[in-house]
């Protein structure tokens, strides 16, 4: 029993990711290394956020639980605010990157675009992100225990393994539109996906009714989905073309006949 | 060290066509290199700037690949030790032992003496390692490379027998699966034979790499296991200090090493470097094959030696970082010697550059590096109250220290060592995240919220 749960929330959790990580990224050695950077950035910000959330709770009241859950969720908001700041940073460190390289080649060619390095740092960001929340977690799933036994949610496991798919996903959307929204200078974009963050996360507050956070959540991904989607280039009539396997471009460039 | 790692990655990235990009580190190196145009007065780009550029990305996209062919063996080792620490208990049992190098013990009755006596044992840790490495250099100065041959043989020996035989039974006992005696005899034989062959002799890549993994991550537990807490956290901060002194600084013995190498013009070839691949030079009239499998001695090199550090095992800890550390001097001198025999030989001639395609030019790297790297790794599954967030921090803070260092590697082009800047990575990630980092994520995962 708890090996098929651990199996199954591993899968249902980092399935999606790993088989993105497996079919596109593993490849190429340059976006292997980006998604490593972007996973360090991660957890820096992490790191930033944690420090501050400590302090905090070193200076203030121990016994009150109201306060430590105020303080919690307060260093909930921070931390979002830092990864975006964060994704902010690895942006323009990226850019200045890209641009020595530039400067350096004489051609327009680049090795790797700034839309490929969205998608990477964003799933660089995103298994940081999932590997933190639910690794614990998992373990813990395989070992001798009862869920719930004083009444708690049952579906903990289940739930966490959802949600942290969620987040991945999201975290490379975002990631997408992120770099997309400072490329074009479009802030309002920018704002609208650490609002979208912050949302995502606050709507988590409200678990253990699960219905009220996955819902959201799921929704909130499908739309950034579609965004990012749109962000990357992709139109219904691509779609329509890859779905049919009528799409030129992509045939030709597979060696494929149609 | 990242000597090897450097000068690998910058001559894999620099082929043929590039031969005036290879900046030596020193002025002999150079001086050889060029063969005879001294080196200041050699412009420093003679190509020209389409091809200079295309270079450049090709280097880029060349460096790329090296930094993963590294990143795979040192994650691999990295998941063995942790593995291993995670499912077979005896690792982490302190059962009082301690080897013979860390005389002091850390059970005392107030913090203070705990950090004196953690002190002192790192120290004299470190005066052992630089007392063999200059007991190595003296041995190379005065060309006694049999006995230093006879040493790495027998060291690995040891390894590939015993300590393999100890880590087997611990698995059998953790997993209570009942063997008998002829079996595990024959198992361990043809293990421990295969090995050595691989590595001291000649073997498929693959094994060879597989093997090196293997003894690396077989060091790391028993550094683990042996060394105390404190101890253990000291010496990691302690050798990058002394990996970075012994590289940089003018006097330091691992400098002197690669420049004696130099001088000589030799290769040196310890069975214990990790490479990636077969390296093929073809237009070297001495050799077809140099460099196979990292530890298959050039045959028309009289001289040349296996140069293997090790320390004579006293007790079953014998293999302390000494032994490891001569592992990582050998990599600079094997790589410029290396790469300075085949550029003289490349430049004078008026033949056309080498076919060497720059996917063949592997990298190398110490397995001093992948020792330490898992060592720190593998501690901190073993005994952070966080648990995997914290074995995550550190694996990803390594990688992208080693990251860093290639990178700097190619901006310098100079001989920089492969432990500091993963190593410190590793040390503050892993103090932040067990003290700052658990309790918070601990915290939101109670909750069920997330960021």
């Amino acid at each position: 029993m708890t090996v098929a749960v651990f199996f199954g929330c591993t899968f249902i959790a980092f399935g999606p990711a790993v088989a993105l990580f497996v079919f596109t990224i593993a490849r190429d050695p340059l976006r292997v290394i980006f998604l490593i950077a972007g996973a360090f950035f991660w957890l820096v910000s992490l790191l930033l956020s944690s420090l501050v959330w400590f302090i905090t709770v070193q200076i203030s009241n121990k016994n009150s639980a109201t306060q430590q859950t105020g303080l919690l969720i307060f260093g909930v908001v921070l931390s979002v605010l830092l990864q975006e700041a964060f994704r902010y940073g690895y942006y323009r460190l990226l850019k200045k990157a890209n641009e020595g390289l530039l400067a350096l080649s004489q051609e327009d060619t680049m090795p790797i675009s700034i839309r490929q390095l969205a998608y990477v740092s964003g799933l660089g960001f995103g298994f940081m992100s999932g590997a933190f929340s639910v690794v614990n977690i998992l373990s813990d799933s395989l070992g001798p225990g009862t869920v719930g036994i004083h009444g708690d949610p049952q579906h903990y496991f289940i739930s966490s393994a959802f949600m942290t798919l969620a987040i991945i996903l999201l975290h490379m959307f975002w990631g997408v539109v992120f770099f997309e929204s400072c490329e074009r200078q479009r802030w309002w974009a920018l704002g609208a996906v650490v609002i979208s963050h912050l949302v995502v996360s606050c709507v988590t507050f409200v678990n253990p009714h699960y219905q009220g956070s996955l819902i959201p959540t799921y929704i909130i991904l499908s739309i950034m989905a579609a965004w990012a989607y749109l962000c990357a280039g992709g139109s219904l009539r691509n779609l329509k073309l890859c779905l049919t396997c009528k799409d030129k471009d992509f045939l030709l460039a597979n060696h494929r006949p149609r | 060290m990242a000597d090897h790692v450097e000068n690998a990655v910058n001559n894999v990235s620099n082929d043929g066509t590039e031969v005036n990009r290879h900046t030596e580190t020193t002025p002999s190196r150079n001086e050889v290199e060029l063969n005879g145009q001294p080196p200041t007065a050699r412009p420093p780009q003679v190509l020209t700037d389409s091809e200079e550029d295309e270079d450049e990305e090709l280097t880029l996209k060349y460096g790329a690949k090296h930094v993963i062919m590294l990143f795979v063996p040192v994650t691999l080792c990295m998941v063995v030790v942790v593995a291993t620490i995670k499912s077979v208990s005896f690792y982490t049992q302190k059962d009082g032992q301690q080897l013979i190098y860390t005389p002091f013990r850390e059970d005392t009755e107030t913090v203070g003496q705990r950090a004196l006596n953690s002190m002192l044992n790192a120290f004299i840790m470190i005066g052992v390692i630089l007392v063999m490495t200059l007991v190595l250099v003296v041995l190379y100065k005065y060309r006694c490379y049999k006995v230093i041959q006879a040493w790495l043989f027998f060291s690995n020996l040891l390894l590939l027998f015993f300590f393999s035989l100890i880590y087997l039974g611990e698995v059998f006992k953790t997993y209570n699966v009942a063997m008998d005696y002829f079996t595990l005899a024959v198992i361990i034989w043809n293990f421990g034979v295969v090995g050595m062959i691989c590595i001291h002799w000649k073997g498929p890549l693959r094994l060879q790499q597989a093997y090196l993994i293997m003894i690396s991550a077989l060091m790391a537990l028993v550094f683990i296991k042996y060394l105390p807490e404190w101890t253990a956290w000291l010496i990691l901060a302690a050798i990058s200090v002394y990996d970075l002194l012994a590289v940089l600084c003018p006097k330091g013995p691992l400098r002197i090493l690669v420049e004696t190498a130099q001088e000589r013009n030799e290769t040196i070839f310890p069975a214990l470097i990790y490479s990636s691949t077969v390296v093929w030079l073809f237009n070297m009239a001495d050799s077809a094959e140099t460099g196979n499998n990292s530890s298959h001695p050039v045959p028309q090199q009289e001289n040349q030696v296996a140069m293997a550090p090790t320390a004579q095992p006293e007790d079953d800890g014998g293999f302390t970082p000494a032994w490891v550390n001569q592992q990582q001097h050998q990599l600079g001198p094997m790589q410029s010697s290396e790469d300075s025999r085949r550029e003289i030989q490349e430049l004078p001639s008026a033949r056309p550059p080498p076919v060497e395609d720059d996917e063949e030019r592997g990298v190398k790297l110490g397995l001093g590096d992948f020792i330490f790297y898992s060592m720190l790794v593998g501690k901190a599954s073993a005994t952070a109250s966080g648990d995997w967030n914290t074995t995550i921090a550190c694996f990803v803070a390594i990688l992208i220290g080693l990251c860093l260092t290639l990178l700097l590697l190619a901006i310098f082009k100079k001989a920089l060592p492969a432990l500091p800047i993963s190593i410190t990575f590793g040390l503050v990630f892993y103090f932040a995240t067990d003290n700052l980092v658990r309790p918070f994520m601990d915290q939101l995962a109670v909750h069920q919220f997330y960021i």
